[in-house]
């Protein structure tokens, strides 16, 4: 496989199973408003995997959704950070923070890209992830004007910071560092990311959940 | 807090009271107003009122019933087709203004 369509296929992974895991909370959000805001950035999510999957199967000859669901589960590259069953808000927010932190590095990188089709999905991605910043950054600022908001937090992100930096290349590591401890006011720890590459456990299920519908019936057949 | 939402389809369009959304504060109420009311496309603007700004009058007192302020009572209807009538042009008249 080209190092191009392992890249996209590797940021579609990426998007598809944070959509997949944020849209659990569907009927059980903290209230009724994030329920429905945070359900339509799951979708968007999945709508972004779609459109690197497109893009991806044009080059290697096969379709989205087979790239999409028919791969085994080693196969799969998206980092750990979005692979965790992590049902609880404040993880949840967390995670969904640090994605979008690192989101928007990897996303200006590949905006700068020689390749149009990447620069152009790049750019497309970025206008609607920056209402999902704006949404992870708002829910950070309440968290951390309260003690136990702040320490629930700060909880959640040491839990999940070694796979965060899991997320990114080496090289955009130490930015992403920086900009989290600067939103945080503290200092993160050094430790060794959790890559692309390593499968959950949670990468399993959540596939076997996934495909249950697509399984159940013979290729092609028609709703 | 709850905040008063109202949406407007096309430009050039009044704005119009499309619900309510429950929000900690304005930040909160601008994202799920925009994802409530605007993610399909459905609005080109978005008002967002707290309902405490919103002054509200529902007493309207007619002790004297002085039903000459009203309009129910007038038939437009009957004094229209009168004027038809007299200027002569009933007939040009279109059906849907005469049943009107």
């Amino acid at each position: 496989m080209s190092a191009r369509a392992d890249l996209l296929i590797s940021i579609a992974d990426d998007e598809l199973f944070l959509g997949w895991r944020n849209s659990e909370w569907t009927g059980i959000a903290p209230f009724l408003e994030e329920d429905v805001a945070f359900s339509s950035i799951a979708q968007n999510e999945i709508g972004h995997a779609r459109a690197l999957y497109e893009l991806a199967a044009v080059e290697l000859g096969t379709t989205a959704d087979e790239l999409a669901f028919d791969r085994t589960p080693e196969e799969y590259r998206c980092a750990p950070l979005v692979q965790l069953r992590r049902l609880e808000w404040a993880r949840t927010i967390a995670r969904h923070w640090l994605y979008e932190t690192a989101d928007e590095l990897r996303l200006a990188a590949l905006k700068a890209s020689d390749d149009p089709e990447i620069a152009g999905i790049a750019a497309k991605m970025d206008r609607e992830e920056a209402y999902h910043r704006m949404h992870a950054e708002m829910w950070v600022d309440r968290l951390l004007c309260s003690d136990e908001g702040r320490s629930r937090l700060n909880e959640a992100v040491d839990e999940l910071w070694p796979y965060a930096l899991g997320v990114l290349d080496d090289e955009l590591r130490p930015e992403l560092r920086r900009r989290a401890q600067e939103r945080l006011g503290r200092e993160l720890a050094d430790v060794e990311p959790v890559s692309r590459g390593v499968h959950e456990v949670e990468l399993a299920q959540l596939l076997e959940e996934m495909t249950m519908v697509r399984r159940s019936a013979p290729a092609g057949t028609q709703w | 807090m709850i905040y008063e939402v109202f949406r407007q389809e096309r430009k050039g369009q009044p704005l119009q009271h499309a619900g309510t959304v429950n929000a900690p504060d304005e930040r909160f109420a601008e994202i799920y107003a925009r994802e409530q009311y605007g993610r399909r496309q459905e609005s080109v603007s978005l008002w967002l009122v707290p309902r405490e700004a919103v002054s509200e009058i529902e007493e309207f007192p007619d002790e004297f019933e002085m039903k000459y302020r009203r309009v129910d009572g007038y038939s437009i209807k009957a004094r229209l087709r009168e004027a038809r009538e007299r200027a002569g042009t009933l007939e040009a008249a279109p059906e849907a203004e005469q049943t009107e």
